[in-house]
């Protein structure tokens, strides 16, 4: 039997604490779901569940525009992140110069700006270019926001693949796309796929831009949650509905992936 | 290993390599030149012949390879590959294969499409692929691995693999890069057997990167004995063994190393003699016949004398003796022969016996040695001092 260890313990109680109170909001949102108004003002645990808010939710606004938007959003900036970032990590893992890490650092650094600092100057460029709601738009804003953690990932796992094997593949006659797409993302798939979730994720979940630069034609999810908190008031139960119908489909493919999505975040760490 | 030419056609081309003024520098974060891995290395390497480089690592032997594979650029000099100049060719236009150290396969792929991706890159068409693969795979005894995952192989197999990988391209010169390091030692003699008879068949030029002295002697027609990026000497096995040019060779080739002894010729009743440096007990040895030829351009001059182990020996016979009794330090006993490690006044000497005679530690030990098999080699510069 094993002994019983009260440091153990701790911990295992320290973690289940920490995960409850993340997925507490999850859970509470969940059941104001499926309450009524009134309901959601208590803090009950028992009611009758009702479809209601998910009704008024699906009558009031239609859903479909904002998700297809938003899975428009999340594939095409995280394809065409990739389209940069591999060629770009390729170059910085297998290739370096005495400036690659530098570049590196810098890339990161954009991220560490608040985004409400070139709010102003992007949204004219924006309108100059007509890019305002304009799915294209969104896209290319998300893939410059995620570019630095997709090149950041991408060199990561390239740097774990041994450079003879390209070195073979160079012998062997591939040139640079071959060696690449024949060699270099079937070794890395993992770590790329683990990329191209988180990459999904945070353009999925990303809100400031969408709803500073698109209205209607181009809003994603997030602009859906966001036109339910209306200067008319709060209401909580068709609020916590739509946010359940925006973040369902990421939650699903989230759990459906989690173990391939902590695998890649923690990649290199231990060997 | 069955036959394995049958149908593997002669390359068209010679497959000649030759080195000129090879420079290879590598620089620091500021672009400062750090390390000069090759320092101008002139090398010609006839076609069909197995030439090894030799050498300590960091001695630039890999480097040179690779920059004649073309995996890294050139700093100054040429390369020439059956006679053209290749420095700006790519590698896979340079008519090469590669054998690399830790096999380099291709882990998502099966064997059969790890030794087709270069032809199928080639664009051959499926039938002329398969039946290469097949062919080289029978030679080499894969034929029942094609299916598998390189992950799913012994490592004598991974590097029968990517032996065949290089083999199957059918190119006009072969470059291996330290490719039994990883083996156990058995594996290690098998393999280099397999190599031994893949160059007495295919008759292509191999050029052989090794730290492994055994293996350069062993596999090579000819060695390139190397260190801190020039070369040393180059020159049949036998030759390096018997003459080496310098004292680097001389320690380098043969093991145990050569017993180096630095002191000066000094002339006695007109007579030349080797005195060890240092007193007491300095070791003292008549320079006779064709030593004493050599001997005499270098009167009182400092030179170390050089003597193999193997040429120390217990027995008189036509021999000069030394006039010094070494004690038996401690033995390593062979078998067929022994190492003796020999001790008088805190001078040490290696001697290899042959034979199954049991030496004791403590014992007195008289050495003899014939002048024919003693090297002398000038103190300052390291060259080995020849006859006029």
């Amino acid at each position: 039997m094993e002994a019983f260890r009260p440091r153990h313990w701790f911990f295992g109680l320290l973690g289940w604490l920490v995960a409850l109170i993340l997925f507490f909001p999850i859970f509470w949102m969940t059941l104001t779901a499926f309450k009524t108004e009134q309901q959601a003002y208590s803090p009950s645990l028992f009611f009758l569940p009702t479809l209601g808010s998910f009704r008024e939710v699906f009558s009031r606004s239609n859903y479909v525009p904002f998700a297809l938007n938003s899975i428009y959003l999340s594939l095409g900036s995280t394809l065409l992140c990739f389209l940069f970032a591999i060629p770009a990590s390729y170059k910085m893992a297998f290739f370096p110069t005495r400036r690659s890490q530098s570049i590196l650092v810098w890339m990161l650094s954009t991220k560490m700006m608040p985004s409400v600092g070139v709010l102003l100057p992007i949204y004219l460029l924006f309108r100059t270019a007509g890019l305002l709601d304009s799915i294209s738009g969104l896209v290319l804003i998300c893939t410059l926001l995620n570019l630095p953690i997709a090149v950041w990932m991408s060199y990561t796992y390239f740097c774990e693949v041994p450079a003879a094997i390209l070195e073979a593949a160079r012998v062997d006659g591939a040139g640079v796309l071959r060696e690449i797409w024949h060699i270099l993302t079937p070794l890395a798939l993992p770590g790329i796929a683990s990329t191209a979730l988180l990459l999904i994720v945070l353009s999925w979940n990303e809100a400031f831009w969408s709803i500073n630069l698109t209205s209607a034609k181009a809003a994603p999810l997030t602009v859906f949650i966001a036109s339910y908190s209306s200067p008319e008031g709060l209401f909580w139960a068709k609020l916590s509905a739509a946010s359940l119908l925006a973040v369902a489909p990421i939650m699903v493919m989230g759990w459906l992936t989690q173990k391939q999505l902590v695998s890649g975040l923690t990649f290199g760490a231990v060997k | 290993m069955p036959d394995m030419i049958a149908g593997t056609p002669p390359s068209a081309n010679n497959g000649s390599v030759r080195v000129r003024g090879l420079v290879k520098t590598y620089a620091n974060e500021r672009g400062h030149a750090i390390v000069t891995a090759a320092k101008g290395l002139d090398l010609e390497i006839q076609d069909g012949e197995f030439m090894v480089l030799v050498g300590p690592s960091g001695c630039g032997k890999s480097t040179t390879l690779r920059l004649i594979a073309g995996l890294e650029d050139i700093t100054s000099g040429t390369i020439e590959i059956g006679g053209k100049v290749v420095n700006q060719v790519e590698p896979k236009d340079r008519g090469i294969a590669m054998v690399f150290q830790n096999y380099a396969l291709y882990p998502h792929m099966t064997v059969f499409d790890n030794m087709a991706f270069g032809l199928k890159l080639a664009k051959k068409k499926k039938e002329e692929i398969r039946e290469a693969v097949h062919r080289v795979a029978t030679a080499l005894d894969l034929d029942k691995l094609l299916d598998r995952k390189p992950q799913a192989l012994s490592g004598g197999q991974r590097q029968r693999v990517a032996l065949g990988r290089a083999i199957v391209r059918n190119p006009k010169v072969f470059l291996f890069d330290e490719p039994l390091s990883n083996l156990d030692a058995q594996m290690r003699v098998q393999m280099r057997s397999e190599i031994t008879r893949l160059h007495a068949r295919l008759k292509t030029t191999m050029i052989y990167v090794t730290h492994d002295q055994v293996e350069a002697m062993t596999l090579g027609d000819r060695i390139c004995v190397m260190q801190d990026g020039a070369i040393m000497q180059v020159a049949d096995p036998l030759t390096l063994y018997r003459r080496p040019a310098n004292l680097f060779v001389a320690g380098f080739i043969g093991s145990p190393s050569m017993n180096l002894l630095r002191g000066r010729v000094h002339r006695r009743d007109g007579a030349l003699w080797f005195v060890q440096d240092g007193q007491p007990g300095a070791l003292t040895v008549p320079l006779t016949g064709q030593l004493e030829k050599r001997a005499s351009r270098y009167p009182e001059k400092a030179v170390v004398f050089g003597v193999r182990p193997e040429h120390l020996t217990a027995a008189p016979g036509g021999t000069v003796t030394v006039p010094a009794m070494f004690t038996i330090e401690f033995v390593e006993q062979m078998g067929a022969e022994a190492i003796i490690y020999l001790k008088a006044d805190g001078r040490s000497l290696v001697a290899r016996v042959y034979g199954e005679h049991i030496y004791k530690p403590g014992e007195p030990f008289a050495i003899h040695l014939n002048p024919e098999q003693v090297h002398l080699f000038d103190a300052e510069t390291g060259s080995v001092i020849e006859e006029q």
